[in-house]
């Protein structure tokens, strides 16, 4: 069946999921549905200790069996410990069949795929993976499909009872023995424990890994005890100077800050640019830039915004320092500024969880209330729809993170994407694969022109009488493939190793296996 | 030309390809390693090829290690490679058997 991003969902496909093929990025609005529930095992007797004393003391605990469902969070990035030391211990004990529910994986994770290729991990449900497990996925490796789902996905699935987590895992820079949880006051600190509240609610168990034991009780707490059966103190949960690997620092690259300048162009250019405006922007080196830019701007006219969205970067924190946002509302920290941050301003920069972030299934969300959102992608067609999870060689290689989720909610998506990366056009005719629908997308900022969505005539008016070299899609298209030629589709095999789940629980596209090239002649 | 002997040029840095021409059997044997190999196969052979024809060499083995060059880079690297293999570094036939 076709879905409303013009892909082909393969009805076996449809009947294997109980999905639907993606209808549109409001077809789902008012949806009425039940919420899942945990198994509660209650604590009555005071005198009974959550402390375990080692991992495989905590899983025998919970009572891990094959075909279990479990989770882990990523707060710590490529810096994590915690999914390896679980998963070795699990793969010790011989168990088979598992689903890991993670809110992303990274190349920290490299050390699963032999427990891919050895079925103690059968499925594989997350934001997006990276480096070998990458690889896995794509020449199936997997046995059943990996799911690729943005923040507010995950979390809804979660909520929705969609998926049900039987063990959850949280690394917390600390506890208590009680298992109240800090993100910060350890010696490996993430700053927020966002992405990892929907699991110990959700959750028929869940285990607390510190490496920072605190006296009771450990306040004010992002995850209470109420929802932690166990505590489980090791030497050491993360590294947090890796939760900064892959984050943009200041870039001097005048590609990526010609294309700042542009995006902020943009931004003080459309109707939205008003005392109280909210934004978000990503890691990359261009959207770095384009807040540092951003920021003069709002000093020179003194304009300050309402409030700040992260994924929060040490730029987005300086605003705070600056007095030009009233607050910064937080799920994730992309570098140690923005940890340092959160410890220094917990009136005006607040942990927020992953449901409040973006979750289409719940009674709105802040995405909802964005102005704007400046992202990345690795590839966007002349349908505005953007690619951030499969490369340019059919391997998946990235994750969807709040992509979608910001980009159906704020008024304003601005997507900024050097239009050549090496031989790599990244404006074309037909994306790889689609992540973000382009319903959801209003600007595509290169550094050889702007383009407009057609549906946003109210935006392309708003920058008719700016100096924007502002042109088609089409054109972007056009000059990229004039200079490194019209680049042909990815060749991929007949079987579907994955699905790009859109944020509703449907299915905006799938990933098939990938092959080696040939000539085809 | 007459390949004479093994010759390379170009580079393994990113947005460059190196190409190595040796003395072949007869005929034009190509082998293509590509970091774009999936998008811009087709077109990378195309443009050696194309370039080997202009300047007519029949026989030659050749091989490309492609990093994400442009076609004007590539031919480029294979007009050096062929010259190259015949001690020619001076008086080239710029506008003549190389042209864009």
């Amino acid at each position: 069946m076709i879905n409303a991003v013009g892909r082909e969902i393969p009805e076996e496909i449809l009947k294997m999921t109980g999905k639907e093929p993606y209808k549109g990025a409001k077809a789902m609005d008012d949806h009425e549905f039940t919420r899942g529930a945990a198994k509660v095992h209650a604590v009555v007797d005071p005198g009974r200790s959550k402390l375990a004393a080692n991992i495989r003391e905590v899983l025998e605990k919970c009572g891990i069996r094959d075909g279990m469902t479990i989770s882990f969070h990523h707060h710590f990035r490529e810096g994590d410990y915690v999914v390896n030391m679980v998963m070795e211990e699990i793969h010790k004990m011989g168990i088979k069949d598992l689903t890991i529910c993670a809110t992303s994986l990274g190349k920290a994770h490299d050390p699963l795929v032999p427990m891919i290729e050895d079925g103690t991990v059968t499925s594989l449900r997350s934001s997006g993976v990276r480096g070998k497990i990458g690889e896995a996925i794509s020449s199936g490796k997997l046995k059943n499909l990996a799911v690729m789902c943005s923040h507010g996905g995950r979390v809804r699935a979660v909520e929705s009872g969609e998926v049900h987590i039987d063990i959850a895992f949280i690394g917390a820079p600390t506890a208590d023995e009680y298992g109240n949880l800090r993100a910060n006051g350890g010696k490996s600190n993430c700053g927020v424990l966002s992405y990892a509240i929907a699991d110990a609610e959700y959750a028929d168990r869940v285990v607390a890994i510190t490496d920072t034991l605190v006296p009771f009780p450990n306040v004010p707490a992002s995850i209470s005890m109420t929802k932690v059966d166990y505590v489980l103190v090791v030497d050491e949960i993360g590294n947090p100077a890796r939760i900064a690997t892959g984050a943009a620092k200041p870039t001097t690259d005048m590609r990526k800050l010609r294309m700042a300048e542009y995006c902020t162009q943009v931004v003080i250019n459309t109707p939205y640019f008003k005392d109280g405006f909210s934004y978000q922007t990503g890691v990359g080196g261009a959207s770095i830039a384009s807040t540092i830019s951003l920021t003069k701007i709002m000093e020179e006219r003194g304009i300050r915004m309402g409030f700040g969205v992260g994924g929060l970067t040490t730029p987005m924190c300086s605003l705070l320092e600056k007095d030009l946002v009233d607050v910064l509302v937080d799920t994730q920290d992309f570098d140690l500024g923005a940890i340092e941050s959160i410890q220094k301003h917990p009136d005006r920069h607040i942990e927020i969880s992953a449901s409040e972030y973006a979750n289409p299934f719940n009674k709105g969300a802040y995405v909802n209330k964005l102005d704007y959102v400046i992202l990345a992608a690795l590839e966007v067609d002349v349908n505005f729809n953007c690619n951030v999870v499969v490369g340019s060689d059919g391997v998946i290689t990235g994750a969807q993170g709040g992509h979608p989720d910001t980009a159906a909610g704020a008024k304003c998506t601005i997507v900024i994407a050097p239009l050549l990366q090496g031989r790599i056009p990244a404006v074309c005719t037909n994306v790889t694969t689609v992540t973000t629908p382009g319903e959801s997308v209003d600007v595509i900022v290169t550094d050889y022109g702007i383009a407009i969505n057609p549906r946003r005539q109210d935006l392309i008016d708003a920058l008719k009488d700016t100096k924007l070299p502002v042109c088609t899609i089409e054109e972007l298209r056009d000059q990229a493939y004039a200079i490194v030629g019209e680049p042909q589709p990815v060749q991929f095999g007949e079987k579907v190793v994955g699905i790009i789940e859109a944020r509703d629980g449907s299915i905006m596209d799938v990933v098939r296996e990938v092959k080696e090239f040939s000539f085809e002649d | 030309m007459e390949i004479k002997k093994a010759a390379m040029a170009g580079t393994l840095e990113s947005s460059d390809a190196q190409v190595t021409v040796e003395p072949g059997n007869g005929s034009i044997e190509l082998s293509i390693e590509s970091s774009v190999i999936h998008q811009f196969g087709k077109q990378i052979r195309a443009t050696i090829l194309e370039t080997l024809n202009r300047l007519e060499v029949g026989s030659a083995k050749v091989t490309v290690v492609d990093k994400g060059a442009l076609d004007c880079t590539l031919k480029a690297r294979v007009e050096c490679a062929v010259y190259r293999s015949n001690d020619m570094t001076e008086n080239l036939p710029w506008g003549g058997a190389i042209r864009s």
